[in-house]
């Protein structure tokens, strides 16, 4: 029962969050002031997720193998390899990382 | 390497090709989520429920552990709920890029998540819908086959974690934003949001940093951005939080 009422809110609480956007701003063109802000919003919510997908456990902030991960893709990136390279190289970097401590 | 494809069936195919590898994760993760469902006493139709209709990793990851680690299912909603504010705006940012009667961009809506909307992000505000919705349903369509084969007690893959598979998610995000930072107001935004984050991370419930990092986007405010859209809509609009 706690289950059912868990997916019913968590469910359409995010149908919610994830729609209102594309419902009600859906093809309208923005003021410029505002694509200014939007046009940052990509890199502003990319670095977030970078750091906390690479550096949190729940409300920890951890050194694990994910961060010999980001270093391999760093490198990577540097080395201009294709995104895919750099997706493979970071597992792969992560996982012997973890094998080995 | 071709950038530019315009033609109509090759938006989605290129969505589809980019989102692929991703995809392997995401299924990984899924079986994952499965399996710690089922040890949390989910039933399998809960489950999968849960998957097609919230369809976000950390956000189902955290509720579930909150459950079954004794918190409350106040504590779990909040969690998750707290995990997924990000897709309110990352919702508004690809809504002028969405045409088409009010139930296709709800949908659209649903399946636009951190990589599909990461991957059909062209810089500069744009985004193109049908790299969206190719990469967006292959990723569904990965999230919920990996539950799936987790919740029927799917173990032989071993932990997504053992194969480096947690660190494929970052490193995207990574090689994504060295391609959008193309001038010192992208960077100093990019330095803005990470700094917000990695600050908070100790301070707040999980989910707050990545809101409170998006709000580094409000320097584009200080001077007029080039405009993504040619012209102008007077009647403004607020669609940011």
């Amino acid at each position: 029962m706690t289950e059912w009422l868990l997916v019913a809110i968590v469910g359409l609480g995010t149908v919610a969050l994830k729609g209102v956007g594309p419902l009600v701003l859906g093809g309208r063109r923005v003021p410029d002031r505002l694509t200014g802000v939007v046009s940052l919003l990509a890199p502003t919510l990319l670095a977030a997720l970078i750091v906390t997908n690479t550096f949190a456990t729940g409300t920890a902030l951890v050194i694990d193998a994910r961060v010999a991960g980001m270093a391999a893709a760093v490198v990577a990136i540097v080395l201009r390899a294709p995104i895919l390279v750099v997706i493979v190289v970071a597992a792969v970097a992560a996982a012997v990382t973890r094998a080995l401590t | 390497m071709k950038e530019k494809r315009r033609t109509l069936p090759a938006g989605y195919a290129e969505g589809v090709r980019r989102a692929a590898p991703l995809a392997v994760a995401v299924f990984a993760f899924g079986v994952a989520f499965g399996l710690l469902a089922r040890a949390a006493g989910f039933s399998v139709v809960v489950t999968l429920v849960f998957s097609a209709t919230t369809f976000a990793g950390s956000a189902q990851f955290a509720a579930v552990s909150v459950l079954s680690s004794g918190g409350s299912l106040v504590a779990a909603v909040v969690a998750a709920l707290l995990l997924n504010a990000r897709y309110a705006p990352i919702g508004a940012s690809v809504a002028p890029w969405l045409t088409g009667p009010w139930w296709r961009r709800l949908l659209i809506g649903q399946i636009t998540v951190d990589e599909s909307w990461v991957i059909s992000n062209e810089g500069g505000g744009r985004f193109d819908p049908r790299k969206l919705v190719g990469a967006g349903l292959l990723l569904y369509a990965a999230w919920l086959v990996g539950t799936a084969i987790g919740v029927a007690g799917g173990g032989f893959l071993g932990k997504p974690e053992d194969l480096g598979l947690d660190a494929a998610f970052p490193a995207l995000f990574l090689a994504l934003l060295v391609g959008q930072v193309h001038d010192r107001r992208a960077l100093v935004a990019a330095l803005l949001g990470g700094a917000i984050a990695l600050v908070l991370v100790p301070l707040t419930p999980a989910g707050v940093p990545i809101i409170a990092a998006s709000l580094g986007c409000l320097i584009g405010l200080r001077r007029p951005a080039p405009p993504a859209t040619p012209e102008d809509d007077p009647a403004a609009e607020d669609g940011l939080p």
